[in-house]
This record gives structure tokens, sequence and C-alpha cells, in this order.
């Protein structure tokens, strides 16, 4: 971890769904301006906690602290905007009966009801959308409905519609599942450009080639809990790590 | 005006309210995605305060009908509060339960409705304007005013389909969920559309009890918000076009079933058997229907 400045800490986060602790007094720091990757085995807890920190489920207990200042208790899913966080989501939502288009635009839509009504789109809306959809490789795709698009296209649109929100946090539930070669390369650039940027990036992934080559700190998670965390190339050495993975 | 005509003209001022209604409700079923059936309850509303505010108050027809337009869109911010509560199927029920409770205010509250009775003479509009004197009691007339009405609304809602604020209420169709974690409150959007829509609604029921000279709480029953939920699933859902054709057949087929040869007084009832037998067809091969740019 190069950077000290903690743009969130989680500080003893419980999220639970009935009995079973999806996530269970976890606490961690995330760094401003870098990749950070949460990995751990299916069920671990990963995606609650994107959940939590983007308000599509509620907290238990614990507290969300943003840049070492803002302590928040509940996250409610149409504030994370203000809080500058976005993300994508691991099984892809799409608004399927609108154009690939329209789901760009409606990000950059006016958020009141009123200020809405009275919108025009302006031609700098549209030369982002367009700069968008080609930055991902969708310029041909532009008038499908997204519901037409191949998995692959979704995955693409859906990270799009992530970086056309210009916060400071972006949370990514596994972008590369289901990726072709020449998808995983223009998501990595992507993540690599926001780095650059000096933009914070979480990733769930489980593809540890990919989290070697992009993170700069690995948080592992078991059971809902921090079972380690580091520089990749540790973190993935050791024994609880792969035994978390592969069973003992 | 000999019969022909009048009949034509009755017909086309009976599709014109009916397309005010269908194009109301698609704002909220066809792009918004939320399935009421309770249209009814705001035509009547708009029907009974354009009755009894221009009978009792003496008010003109355009002030009872800005005031049915109110009181409905007060009635729907109110019955909008609560629906946000609801999702899904609760939603339909709770829908239904208000048109119910509506349609057992306009029975039971004599003092006010006159239950079973209804309103009658009701007047019909009058313009008298800087030397312009025009009086709606001649039907061509009022046709031409309903008409007028109709495009007024047909462009609002196709001002709002097209808008942003139309592009977000079809992303909270789509996925409510996934769009407020782009900074929208859906909350604000849906009560906004269902106020609106209510207004629309009680435009239409306000010229219908005008047209008819009369309104009774019969027209609003449940079945009828049936009926313009199946007109604009049938014409075509997120389709403004759509409910101007579902409005059309509704009108026209029982019409067509007197000319093909059935008796008046079981033509009707044939009309909603006829009615049904499209619904569920299309829902087999084309369930977005006729026009529709959504599928439930």
């Amino acid at each position: 971890m190069k950077n000290d400045k903690n743009i969130i800490e989680v500080k003893n986060l419980v999220k639970h769904f009935g009995g079973v602790y999806a996530v269970n007094d976890l606490s961690l720091k995330i760094p401003r301006g870098e990749v950070v990757s949460i990995i751990g085995p299916n069920g671990s807890g990963k995606s609650t906690l994107v959940n939590l920190l983007s308000g599509m489920v509620e907290i238990n207990s614990g507290v969300v602290i943003l840049n070492d200042a803002e302590k928040l208790k509940k996250i409610k899913s149409y504030e994370i905007q203000d809080l500058s966080i976005t993300r994508t989501f691991q099984e892809v939502r799409l608004f399927e009966q609108m154009t690939v288009i329209d789901n760009l635009l409606v990000v950059l839509t006016n958020r009141s009801v009123f200020g809405s009504f009275f919108e025009v789109h302006k031609k700098y809306h549209l030369e982002e959308v367009e700069r968008m959809l080609q930055r991902v490789g969708l310029e041909a795709k532009k008038n499908q409905l997204a519901k037409n698009l191949s998995y692959g296209q979704r995955k693409l649109l859906e990270i799009a519609r992530a970086l056309l929100m210009k916060t400071e946090i972006y949370l990514f539930d596994e972008p590369f599942a289901g990726l072709f070669h020449a998808m995983i390369k223009t998501v990595s650039g992507i993540i690599k450009d926001l780095r650059k940027e000096g933009k914070t990036v979480i990733l769930i992934e489980h593809n540890m080639d990919l989290i070697r080559e992009l993170s700069d700190y690995v948080f592992v998670m078991d059971e809902g809990s921090l079972l380690a965390e580091g520089e990749p190339d540790s973190v993935l050495k050791k024994k609880s790590v792969i035994e978390a993975y592969l069973g003992k | 005006m000999n019969y022909t005509v009048y009949y034509i003209v009755h017909l086309l001022t009976m599709f014109s309210i009916y397309a005010i209604l269908g194009v109301s409700l698609n704002l909220v079923v066809g792009y918004t995605g939320l399935v009421s059936v309770t249209q009814a309850a705001f035509y009547g509303i708009g029907a009974y305060a354009t009755a009894l505010i221009a009978k009792t108050a003496g008010f003109g027809f355009f002030s009872s009908m800005l005031i049915g337009v109110i009181v409905a869109g007060l009635i729907g911010l109110l019955i909008g509060l609560v629906l946000s509560k609801f999702r899904d199927d609760y939603y339909v029920i709770v829908t239904v339960g208000f048109n119910i409770i509506a349609y057992g205010i306009f029975m039971n509250w004599h003092s006010l409705t006159r239950g079973p009775l209804g309103i009658v003479a009701v007047p019909r509009p009058k313009i008298d304007f800087l030397g312009l004197h025009l009086d709606f009691n001649n039907n061509l007339l009022f046709l031409a005013l309903v008409l007028v009405f109709l495009a007024l609304i047909y462009f609002l809602a196709r001002f709002i389909a097209k808008s942003s604020f139309g592009r977000v209420l079809k992303a909270i169709r789509e996925d409510e969920k996934a769009i407020q974690v782009f900074g929208y409150n859906a909350f604000y959007f849906k009560l906004a559309i269902f106020v609106i829509s209510a207004g629309m609604a009680a435009v239409a029921g306000s010229f219908f009890a005008s047209y008819l000279r009369f309104t009774s709480p019969n027209t609003f029953v449940l079945m009828e918000s049936v009926l313009i939920l199946s007109m604009i699933i049938l014409g075509g859902l997120a389709n403004l076009k759509g409910s101007l054709l579902g409005a059309f057949i509704l009108v026209l087929l029982p019409e067509l079933m007197r000319f093909v040869g059935f008796p008046n007084e079981i033509a009707a009832e044939m009309r909603q058997i006829v009615y049904g037998v499209i619904l569920v067809l299309l829902m087999i091969y084309k369930p977005s229907g006729i026009m529709g740019e959504y599928k439930l």
C-alpha cells in the first residue's frame, strides 16, 4: 500500500441474511488512487461488500468512513453518486429494452424530476457517449437494444456506463468474467487508465494473472471476514489463501 | 346533422376520450412499467368534479375541468405515495383496491354524487371570448374540442416520452434498483408520472360527463380500468400511437359486431369475448402489442 490516505475505511461491518453472515465484523482500509482487488472463494462475501458500499443492501452494523472524515452507518443507493461512487454488477444489469446509446445517455441526465423534464441533451452529451462507445468498441451497436448484445458486449456497455459517471471510486464486480481476450485487454486498459487518472478501483476478480497485473493491493475474504491482505505476489503465495481457494 | 354523420361523430368522440385515457395510462404502464388498474378512478374523479363544480358552483366547463385535473392530481399524489410501498403483483392488487374504493365512493356518497342516480344535466362547454362565441352543444364542435385536447395531451405525452425524464422512466421500468445506483431517486419520478397520468385521465372524464350530460358510477367500475389497460396492451406498450390504435379498435369493435349481424343487445357482451380472444392471441404471438416497444 503506497498511499496512506484512505478513500474508504470499513469498520466492523456486518451484514447477515437471516442467520447467515455474509459479511462478518469486517474492517479494512482502501487507499486513494490505487487498484485494490478483493478476492476469495464463492460465497466469501465479496459481492455483498460491494452491495453494502453501493447501498444495494442495508448495513446491519458497523460504519463506512469516506476520505477519513465522513462516517456512514446507512448508504442509500441513489446517494452514492454524491459520494463519488459508481459500480458494475456481477450479473450484468442493463436497461434491456433500451438502446445502447440510451443506456449511456440516461446516466448523463439531470437527476431531479423538474430538471430532467425540461432538459435537452446537448451536443457534448452525445459526443461524450460516442467517445465512450468507441473506447469500448461498441460504436457500431449504438442503436441496438441492449438485450440484443452478446454477453461480452453487455459487460463492456456496463463498464462504459460506469465510466460516464466520472466518480472517484469504481466498484467493478467481476468485470472480466466471460470476456474474450480482446475485450479483456480493453477492460484492463480502462482500469490502468483509471489508476493513471488517480481514481480508486475496487476490483472483485478470480483471474489471478489479472489480479497480479492490475492490483496494487489485495484483500482476501473468506466466510465474510478478512483472511489476508497485502501486495499481490506475497498474498497469493500465503498458505491460508491457497487453502481457502483450493481446500485444505 | 343526419344520422350517419351523427353516428360517426359519436364514434370519433368516444374514440378521442378513450385515446386520452390510453395515452395517459401508457405513460405509467408502458413507459414506467407500473401496471396500474385504477385509471377509471381518475376518469371518474374528472367526470364527477366537472359535473359537480359546473352544476353546483356554476363554474364554466374549462374551470371545472381544471379543478377536476387538480383534484385528480392530488388524489393521484396520495395514492402514488401509498403505491410507492408496493411492487410488481402487490402494486397491481393495490391499484385494483383503489378503483374499488373510488367506485364505492361514487356509488355511496349520496349527498355528493347522488349515488346510482348519477348527476344529470352536466353542461357543455361554451366559449365567449373576444367576440368569439362557440357553443359546444353542437356535437361536431364538441368533437373538434375533444380532438384539440387529445392532440395537446398526445404531444405533451410525446414530449415526456422523448425527454430525459422519459428516458429515466424507461430505465426505472427496466431496472429500478440499477438506475438508483446512478443517482436517481425513482420514488419522485414514479410519483410525478402517476400524478401527470391521473390529471390527463381526469380531462377524459370531464369530456365524458359533458358529452353525455350525465355521469354515474357504473362507467367507472374496475372493468373499465381493465379495458383501458387491455386497450394499451393491444395497441402497444410504450408507443403512443399504439394507444390511439388500441382506442380505435376498442371503440369500433362493438360497431363492427353490429355490422356482421350480432343483435344490438349482445354485441356489447360479444365485444368483451372477442376482445379477450384477441388479447390472448396477442400475448401468445406478439406480447408487446401491435405497435409496442416494450414487453411486460
